[in-house]
């Protein structure tokens, strides 16, 4: 069986963030983690070629950078598809996603991804696709390869597919026909008891979670309000007087900005290991755009601009820990009457 | 984090270059940016149209925080 298998330029062994502008290319044979995913699958499978894309040029060209991983693809003949694992990179986890969904909807084979279940494209595109549980980090690398290497093998001989526990995946939200040894009355009943008595049981049709927040009236006279700035681009004062990490962020800074009428290369920078920092250090409007919020309040086009700013960067941040950051931020904004804010992204 | 600054409350807009990270975290009001390294900014323009550019997203942002939605919305 022929294989190919999907990185991005760090695991292909480009190079950091300054190559995450990188187009996708193409390489023989297994590279970095493939080597391992090689061991793995044995002498019945073969990576024939990996290919790599920088992870900032796919998520900026998904449709274009889509189309060309797969012409590439179909171009060694594979039997079936790998991709990451992705741990709990956001860029290369929709990336992975991307490439298997559309691998399995237009070539017809198999794909198997790997992703931590905060990675945002566990929510894009766990339906469509199989993504194999991994850890947050690359210490989950060996168990990650050996769970989509086994479910891919798996899927390309037409074998069944287990259950998520089985098999390790993210589920999918499929369900299936089995025998059980005991009618539904009365492992209903059996659930009921143990819920009783206070015991753990398992329930057989878990409700989905959609955690959505009804969005809120619009703001009526932008001119009268005051306006806060977040980011999550790490844009902290030169120096970093917090000492807030380059990622997986456990704190976020509140900064004075009532004497700024805009940020310069001399007084702020980027802490954010995510992203190449050349351009943000060069000109921090570029991330937190303080240069046209002040012309704008200079025009009364909002009345005031809030004297702080807030930033952490979210890169590899755990969603529990952005919710904590956010509510403590919200509870400042709304005693000091704050009613709109903007939120930048790298 | 903008969901849950709206949730407290405040009406809030996400200026962002990877949309569909945002549309699955939950933020209402999107604003696509630039690019990840520039999200308001292009260095390959000068500084005056640079921060022309960067002007249209904000004021982009704010249209958005005007704007009366009943769901998700990318602007």
């Amino acid at each position: 069986m022929r294989i190919v298998h999907y990185l991005n330029q760090f695991f292909g062994q480009v190079g950091a963030e300054d190559k995450a502008g990188t187009e996708p290319l193409v390489k023989d044979g297994p590279v970095g983690p493939g080597v391992l995913f090689q061991e793995l699958l044995g002498p019945e499978a073969r990576i024939v070629a990996t290919i790599v894309c920088g992870d900032n040029y796919f998520v900026e060209h998904i449709d274009e950078a889509t189309e060309r991983v797969l012409a590439m693809i179909t171009d060694y003949g594979a039997d079936f598809v790998l991709a990451g694992p992705a741990f709990n990179a956001g860029r290369y986890g929709i990336a992975c996603g991307a490439i298997c969904a559309a691998v399995m909807n237009r070539l017809g084979i198999p794909a198997v991804t790997g992703m931590f279940p905060e990675n945002p494209g566990v929510e894009s595109f766990r339906k469509a696709i199989y993504i194999v549980e991994t850890k947050g980090t690359t210490a989950g690398m060996r168990d990650g390869a050996a769970k989509m290497s086994r479910l891919a093998l798996k899927l390309a001989k037409g074998e069944p597919i287990g259950s998520p526990e089985e098999e390790g995946y993210i589920p999918r939200g499929l369900r299936s026909n089995y025998f059980a040894p005991e009618t539904g009355a009365s492992r209903a009943v059996t659930m009921l008891l143990k819920k009783l008595k206070g015991e753990p049981f398992v329930t057989e049709y878990p409700m989905p979670v959609f955690d959505r927040v009804t969005p809120l009236p619009p703001v009526k006279k932008m001119s009268e309000i005051t306006l806060a700035l977040i980011t999550t681009g790490g844009i902290v004062p030169r120096g970093n007087p917090d000492r807030m990490e380059s990622s997986s962020a456990t704190r976020y800074g509140k900064y004075a900005i009532g004497a700024f009428q805009g940020l310069t290369a001399k007084s702020h920078e980027t802490v954010h290991g995510g992203y190449d920092p050349t351009y943000a250090n060069e000109d921090p409007n570029r991330v937190l755009p303080l240069d046209v919020l002040r012309d704008l309040e200079r025009e009364g086009v909002i009345n005031a601009l809030y004297p702080y700013y807030y930033a952490t960067v979210g890169n590899g941040t755990s969603v529990a820990r952005a919710v904590q950051f956010a509510r403590e931020i919200a509870k400042d904004l709304i005693s000091d009457g704050v009613q709109a804010v903007i939120i930048t992204s790298t | 984090m903008a969901k849950e600054i709206e949730r407290a409350g405040i009406p809030t807009v996400h200026i962002c270059t990877v949309v569909p990270i945002s549309r699955t975290v939950g933020a209402n009001r999107i604003v696509p940016a630039i690019a990840i390294p520039y999200p308001l900014g292009n260095p390959a323009k000068s500084n005056k149209e640079e921060k022309l550019l960067r002007r249209a997203l904000v004021e982009k942002a704010l249209r958005a925080l005007e704007t009366k939605i009943e769901e998700q919305t990318v602007f």
